[in-house]
């Protein structure tokens, strides 16, 4: 029996890395999981597999989560298709930056438009079906940046700390209705998101990491696993750093 | 079941009042219909007519007369 049976999961930004291994891993746990992503056909491959190998349906969609009536149709589809949703993981991301005075308004707003503004309002679509159902689970992605900050990853930093802000608030708002709202903080993981700093950089970084390495999306997955699941009934608000002992 | 039955009973089974109290009926006239209230009365007719209610019209439906309009606009397709 998986952790996850049965669950109805939807998680954004599952087309690779941390979102792709979160898919894998609920689906693994038995829960039938809808994943997006922006580029057409990327999540073909990876979910038919995944769908064959734990015998459970993993169902790609392709949106842009800032798109408000693209996520709303998402979630209208989840609902006719499943009846329910009782887990959100809102995964999608981008980290654009640049150093301060150099930082346009422009890369500013995309910036939080996908990893703040995409964010609350599919917590808002979302939290309309759980509270219905008078529970579900919420795991939002913040940053180990966003509470410690990164020379040169102001705007980041930023967005990843008004997520850390948005998970405490909606914790608080939607407890009540037996919805629980945490975040993981990442630390140094070995996506390609990450990897394109370059290697003088990842051994620079690895030299903060206490535990002498990077982090791989399964230790991320495995974190979004336990707040998903039925054995963190009692833990919301909480963001759990996963990151090594990570100093930056 | 009309349209308009099942408008009607959202409001009745969300905020529990009788249906001869409706016409006219704004936001916050009654204590039932406060931010809480709304969301139940909002939920109860998204599952009544099957749609999505977009978050602007959410906040613009104020009164039972503007939650017809609403409901009347092309995308939601609700006739009364």
């Amino acid at each position: 029996m998986g952790l996850l049976d049965g669950k109805v999961c939807f998680v954004t930004g599952a087309g690779r890395g941390i979102g792709e291994e979160t898919v894998r891993r609920f689906a693994e746990e038995g829960a039938i999981v809808y994943g997006t992503d922006l580029i057409n056909g990327s999540m073909d491959e990876s979910f038919g597999k995944f769908c064959t190998q734990y015998k459970t349906e993993v169902i790609p969609m392709y949106f842009d989560v800032t798109d408000e009536t693209a996520s709303k149709s998402a979630i209208m589809q989840i609902k006719r298709e499943q009846g329910r949703l009782d887990v959100l993981v809102n995964n999608a991301g981008i980290m654009q930056d640049n150093v301060i005075g150099m930082i346009s308004y422009e890369l500013m707003k995309k910036v939080f438009d996908v990893n703040v503004f995409a964010v609350l309002q599919i917590t808002q679509l979302a939290a309309k079906l759980m509270m219905r159902q008078r529970s579900g689970s919420i795991v939002n992605i913040s940053s180990i940046v966003g509470s410690e900050g990164a020379a040169g990853q102001t705007v980041y930093s930023a967005s990843k700390g008004a997520v850390a802000a948005m998970t405490k608030a909606a914790s608080k708002e939607l407890s009540p209705y037996g919805i629980r709202v945490n975040a993981v903080a990442p630390g140094l993981i070995n996506t390609d998101l990450f990897r394109a700093i370059g290697e003088k950089k990842i051994q620079e970084n690895l030299s903060h990491v206490r535990m002498g390495r990077l982090g791989e999306p399964i230790d991320v997955a495995n974190v979004i696993t336990f707040l998903a699941s039925d054995m963190s009934a009692y833990v919301t608000g909480e963001i759990i750093g996963v990151d090594g002992e990570t100093h930056v | 079941m009309t349209n308009i039955e099942k408008y009607n009973n959202a409001f009745v089974n969300s905020l529990e009042i009788t249906e001869d109290r409706l016409a006219g009926l704004k936001y916050q006239d009654i204590e039932a219909w406060d931010s809480v209230g709304h969301m139940t009365l909002v939920a109860a007719i998204e599952d009544a007519f099957d749609i999505m209610l977009d978050t602007d019209d959410i906040i613009d439906f104020n009164s039972y007369e503007k939650g017809k309009e609403i409901l009347s606009k092309e995308e939601y397709g609700v006739a009364f």
